[in-house]
């Protein structure tokens, strides 16, 4: 079987949707040179119309998306960082995810937004370095963060068909995973709905993006003295509480692993629900950034900063000790 | 119904065909008479947002919806209640959705602030100020993608014009050569601050350094507004690219009508009625037959009351519903309350 990365993934559900549907076209900063490596190939099947280089106006080009989408395409467009996602928020949460509501459902937006480059890179620096994707769960925006090739093809299709905007964040430390698989067999996978990567019956990890495969070494390497079940929910927004609810209700006990910022980060948001609403018996453990950001200038600095398998070890045996 | 129907037709002006000038006395006056009500509505306690009046700026509004087709576009702004009548929006539906009945266009989710009316291809009105025009922009290039000769106006204020998505629509427009017309509806007031205390350069001289033809023009007289618009319109249908359009006007309410009680003091009494004086009211009126005037007049007051009285008498809204339309996907949220 072929192999498939995370970023050819990404390169191949745009392709194949651009095929089916001509109303999908790909706007972004130096995507005609492929630079992010998502539109390799894009500019010589589909021409300049359908993939659009753009100047550096984030803010004019988002909001000129939402036109396109308002006159009945899907677009896609792509940032290269994620600080810029923080320049459109207002044009992502408060235009165009706004459109729905405020046209009383007169009118959609079907727009995603591509963020091929999620996270920290080794010293790029303060402002190359965030995962902003709770804010845009925070004002309702649909997110989502696949942790696999198959997951990152499956969800940018659904993205993209989908009637709302929708931000998909690739996080870097992903980009290296690989899968065997059969072209063919590659499909759409549904916003909202969570995937179990390992069954276990001691404890629930929730882990997203690149962390899923951290999570999973870790309940490789504790095998033999624990049985971790590791929960990837793929969309952050909407959740799968549905999917956790049933996890935890197997296991009792929850540790999150989220590379995003602790305060109102998503992990607070899953414990948080989960205290309330679902069987916990002991008190569950976030592994995440500290409250604010990474520094990004110096790997020394900033690994400690960032979750990691030794945190989320130390975490799991925390949660097995606890009890209500 | 025809791709030329507006205001007149509202108005249920059977019979004979009105000429240019009786149309647009109309339109404005339909304006005029919808503003003023509103203000009584909002003063009853009918229309909760306030509003904010564009009594004073109707022939912008006029002359622009004269100079459109029905399937052109239009992104209209908070100030927005005329480009919407101007464009074909039903008064009724309009007060409705001011006043948050089930009956509103937008069933009462865009209110005062945000209307947008896609039967009449009213895209929105941002309040984010200056967004309608990237907007708008994007509107053009798919449209003309699709290959009809359809057109998309974004029409916003003085205020604007500083701000940076919008000038970057300016440059995508005129880099792509879009079918769009952007119209600055320049009331020298950005709420409370003066054109003269925000604006270096000038209003048009934005669009020309992105080369975009601009012109500014009189925003009180109806004809020299549709004629503008009609040669801009022309342009853009014609595959000849974006055009900027300045019209100087002047809102005689405040920005909002919470002025009624602020007793805000940033303009001078004596301004106010010196632009009044060249009220576009009477300026279009003046063009008229006296008899067709008045019986303009009797039919535009027969308009706004059924208008105000379908609003007044339709449902309000339930409560349950506080979370319908946010998604098209029809996506439903979790309440606030835990376990709700």
């Amino acid at each position: 079987m072929p192999y498939l990365s995370y970023l050819r993934a990404i390169n191949r559900a745009l392709g194949d949707e651009m095929e089916r549907d001509p109303a999908v076209f790909l706007m972004g900063e130096d995507v005609r040179e492929a630079l992010t490596n998502t539109t390799i190939g894009l500019l010589k099947r589909f021409g300049p119309e359908r993939i659009i280089e753009t100047p550096l106006s984030e803010q004019g080009f988002t909001d000129f998306a939402t036109g396109a989408a308002l006159a009945g395409l899907r677009p896609i467009v792509e940032y290269q960082i994620p600080f810029l996602l923080l320049l459109v928020f207002e044009q992502i949460a408060n235009q165009a995810n706004k459109v729905s509501l405020m046209s009383g459902g007169q009118a959609r937006v079907p727009v995603t937004y591509l963020l091929p480059a999620a996270g920290w890179r080794p010293a790029w620096g303060a402002q190359h370095s965030d995962q902003p994707y709770p804010m845009f769960g925070h004002f309702g925006v649909k997110t989502v963060l696949p942790a696999t090739p198959v997951d990152a093809y499956g969800l940018l299709v659904t993205a993209i068909r989908d009637d709302d905007p929708v931000v998909v964040f690739a996080p870097i430390a992903a980009h290296k995973v690989q899968e065997n698989v059969v072209f063919a067999d590659l499909a759409p996978v549904p916003l909202g709905v969570g995937r179990v990567h390992r069954e276990g019956a001691d404890v629930t990890v929730v882990a997203v993006g690149h962390c899923v495969h951290d999570a999973l070494a870790v309940a490789q390497d504790m095998a033999e003295e624990i049985s971790v079940e590791v929960f990837d929910p793929r969309t952050l927004y909407p959740f799968d509480w549905d999917g956790l609810a049933a996890s935890l209700e197997k296991t009792g006990r929850l540790v999150v692993m989220d590379d995003s910022n602790r305060f109102c980060g998503l992990a607070a948001e899953v414990l948080a629900t989960a205290a309330e609403e679902m069987r916990l018996v002991a008190p569950p453990r976030r592994v995440t950034r500290p409250d604010s950001a990474v520094l990004g200038c110096v790997p020394e600095l900033d690994l400690p900063l960032q979750p990691d398998r030794g945190q989320l070890a130390v975490a799991i045996k925390e949660v097995l000790k606890g009890a209500r | 119904m025809d791709e030329q129907a507006g205001a007149a037709e509202q108005a249920g002006a059977a019979g004979q065909p009105e000429s240019l000038q009786e149309d647009l006395y109309r339109t404005i006056a339909l304006i005029r008479r919808f503003e003023e009500r509103s203000i009584e509505l909002v003063r009853s306690g009918d229309i909760v947002s306030g509003i904010h009046p564009c009594i004073g700026q109707e022939a912008v509004a006029a002359g622009i919806g004269a100079a459109l087709r029905r399937d052109d576009v239009m992104m209209a702004n908070h100030r927005g209640h005329g480009h919407l009548l101007a464009k074909g929006t039903d008064p009724g539906r309009l007060f409705a959705e001011m006043m948050g009945r089930a009956t509103g266009i937008a069933h009462g989710r865009g209110g005062s602030f945000h209307p947008s009316d896609l039967s009449v291809n009213v895209y929105g009105s941002t309040g984010t100020v200056g967004h309608g025009a990237p907007m708008a922009a994007g509107v053009a290039w798919a449209l003309a993608r699709s290959g009809t000769d359809r057109i998309a106006i974004s029409i916003f204020g003085d205020g604007a014009v500083n701000q940076g998505a919008l000038l970057e629509s300016f440059n995508l427009a005129s880099l792509w050569q879009v079918p769009a017309v952007f119209v600055c509806e320049n009331n020298l007031y950005a709420t409370t601050l003066p054109v003269q205390d925000a604006v270096a350069g000038s209003i048009t001289g934005r669009a020309e350094a992105f080369g975009i033809p601009a012109a500014s023009h009189d925003g009180m007289d109806p004809e020299v507004v549709l004629e503008a618009t009609a040669g801009a319109v022309a342009r853009a249908r014609s595959g000849g690219g974006p055009s900027f359009l300045e019209f100087k006007t002047y809102r005689y309410e405040g920005h909002h009508t919470f002025e009624l009680t602020a007793g805000l003091h940033y303009r001078d009494p004596e301004e106010v009625a010196q632009w009044r004086s060249r009220d576009p009211l009477e300026l279009a009126g003046s063009r008229i037959p006296a008899d067709r005037r008045k019986q303009i007049d009797e039919e535009v007051e027969i308009v706004i009351d059924t208008a105000s009285r379908f609003a007044l008498d339709s449902p309000r809204l339930d409560p349950a519903e506080g979370l319908d339309y946010l998604y098209s996907s029809g996506l439903r949220l979790r309440s606030g309350v835990s376990g709700g």
